[in-house]
């Protein structure tokens, strides 16, 4: 229980350095992670009473190492209690430490810590989870509660995620070959991070919209580190502009609403001129053109239109064209196809659509048949609207995408209902 | 994501399993919740009361009207649920061809809702 927002904000942004330190000079990421989530606790616990020390990462450090040095030694007694033979030292330790009491290599470190939370042996829940923890600072009941489901299940998620990195031998220092292939790792699990969370601004998910705003600090955390890579600034650019449209993304019953019916006045303007403002100067400067960065433009190009009729389809149109270019992804295309629709008409979108019937990675996918059915809505074939969406809203495991699908269905049925010319 | 595992019976199956069987089935049940718990893939499971205890409720006029029985007159009905939170379907299923109540009758899987966006 973390008493004050003051506190907390101070030990989630101290945790991965001060764990990147204890790492760095101990080895054992595992039991080094453990050693930091009790010393974040015990300053959660003694700093609001006692007062905050003057130099509050030092005494994390100290406290850290203090129970992770009594931890090893417990269990080196153990080993040796139990005869075992490899008299592991417990210390590359003593060798590295005094001299880096500096701070130069923290920012490095929290990259690294990343690189291992994200390691493409664990799955991407299990990814999500221990950055969270690990980097993020944060506990494991408020991940557990962010995820919904029960403090244990979150623990034992974590403690193998730590076994599986120490099964795999990772270590803290990533060869340089591997450097982009991690980053791309670590940039898809703070999108799945950021989506996990965006859901309505109200009510019993506002614990969950904490993961949109961890994500978002997380990847502000990476952009520092790595100010010149395009698509961290990119994905960073993509995270701001789509969270300035949350107030208006959903409606006072929770319900989705529309980009095109969204109420404009409530995006968040600040976000939206520092989205633009980020993704603008990525683009005149960038030297790896890629996804995030063209989704983050074509957020811009939404974000900045006044009203929905004033949207500049054709540079969204071209924007996808590009992003398709740079990667060929189905979901790309689906957006792509309502673009085209705006600007040359619904059948346009339509014909588009069809070139996806035989990529078995779309075909059967609900988001096709929402988005076919909403072209068939422009079109005016109400029948086949109201198919779709009936379709679509079968597959979603989405609650208010399902609502949604159901409320649009339930226009198109009613609508088809009063036309006098239906049968 | 998660996924709730159902296992439906009925009368004459629930009643037909031999003493020794149901109590393997429940060791082994046991068995697997602490193993998914391990794995950290563990939400809950729950036992549903014998459907002799079932009430519905109606809305009479907006009044609430009591009935004793199930709402569905069926012959096969819940028996229990367990609720996991895994990687994929082929891991939930997986699970589902453990859950000890298969060796007997059949478990239906069922994806669970949830409340986050579909994609940004």
């Amino acid at each position: 229980m973390r008493a004050d927002t003051g506190t907390e904000d101070l030990l989630r942004r101290l945790a991965p350095q001060v764990l990147g330190a204890l790492v760095r000079r101990y080895g054992h990421f595992d039991a080094c992670e453990d050693a930091v989530q009790e010393a974040l606790l015990a300053a959660s616990v003694q700093w609001p009473h006692q007062g905050r020390p003057d130099d509050p990462r030092a005494w994390l450090i100290t406290v850290a190492a203090r129970r992770l040095t009594d931890q090893l030694r417990s269990d080196e007694a153990r080993r040796r209690r139990e005869d075992t033979t490899a008299a592991r030292a417990p210390d590359r330790a003593l060798v590295a430490a005094a001299a880096e009491e500096g701070h130069p290599g923290e920012q490095d470190d929290t990259l690294r810590l990343l690189f291992m939370c994200c390691h493409p042996a664990l799955s991407p829940p299990s990814q999500l989870a221990l950055t969270l923890r690990a980097v993020g600072g944060l506990t494991t009941a408020e991940i557990a509660r962010a995820f919904l489901v029960p403090e244990p299940t979150m623990a034992q998620r974590i403690s193998r995620a730590k076994q599986r990195i120490r099964a795999e031998g990772a270590s803290f220092d990533l060869p340089e070959g591997e450097h982009a292939d991690r980053l791309d790792v670590v940039l898809h699990a703070l999108y799945l991070m950021f989506n996990e969370g965006y859901v309505a601004s109200s009510g019993p998910d506002l614990q969950r919209h904490d993961l949109t705003v961890e994500a978002i600090r997380l990847t502000r955390a990476v952009r520092d580190l790595l100010p010149g890579d395009g698509e961290v600034a990119g994905l960073l650019a993509l995270m701001l502009l789509t969270d300035a449209r949350r107030a208006a993304r959903s409606g006072p019953d929770g319900g989705l609403v529309p980009l095109t019916d969204q109420d404009r006045s409530r995006w968040d303007r600040e976000a939206i001129d520092e989205g633009v403002a980020l993704i603008s100067h990525t683009l005149a400067s960038t030297a790896r053109l890629g996804p995030y960065q063209l989704q983050a433009a074509i957020a811009a190009v939404h974000d900045e239109a006044p009203t929905a009729e004033a949207t500049d389809w054709p540079q969204i149109v071209a924007l996808y064209e590009l992003l398709e270019r740079v990667s060929a992804n189905p979901m790309a295309r689906l957006n792509h196809a309502v673009a085209v629709a705006m600007v040359t008409g619904p059948q346009a979108g339509l014909d588009l659509l069809a070139t996806l019937d035989d990529d078995s990675r779309i075909a059967g996918h609900h988001r096709l048949a929402a988005v076919r059915a909403h072209l068939h809505e422009m079109t005016g074939d109400r029948a086949a609207a109201l198919a779709g969406y009936r379709d679509a809203a079968r597959g979603t495991t989405s609650a208010p995408e399902q609502r949604y699908l159901l409320a649009r269905a339930a226009r198109m049925a009613g609508e088809r209902s009063e036309d006098p010319d239906t049968p | 994501m998660k996924y709730m595992l159902l296992i439906y019976g009925n009368e004459a199956l629930f009643e037909s399993i031999p003493e020794e069987t149901l109590a393997e089935v429940i060791r082994d049940t046991d068995a697997l919740h602490a193993e998914l718990r391990a794995s950290g893939e563990f939400v809950g499971a729950w036992g549903v009361a014998d459907q002799a205890q079932a009430k519905t409720v109606r809305l009479e006029d907006g009044a609430p009207a009591v009935t004793d029985g199930p709402y569905l007159e069926a012959k096969e009905y819940l028996g229990s649920f367990d609720i996991v939170d895994c990687d994929s379907l082929e891991r939930a299923l997986e699970i589902a061809a453990r859950v000890p109540f298969a060796r007997i009758g059949p478990v239906e899987v069922r994806p669970l809702m949830s409340e986050s966006a579909p994609e940004v």
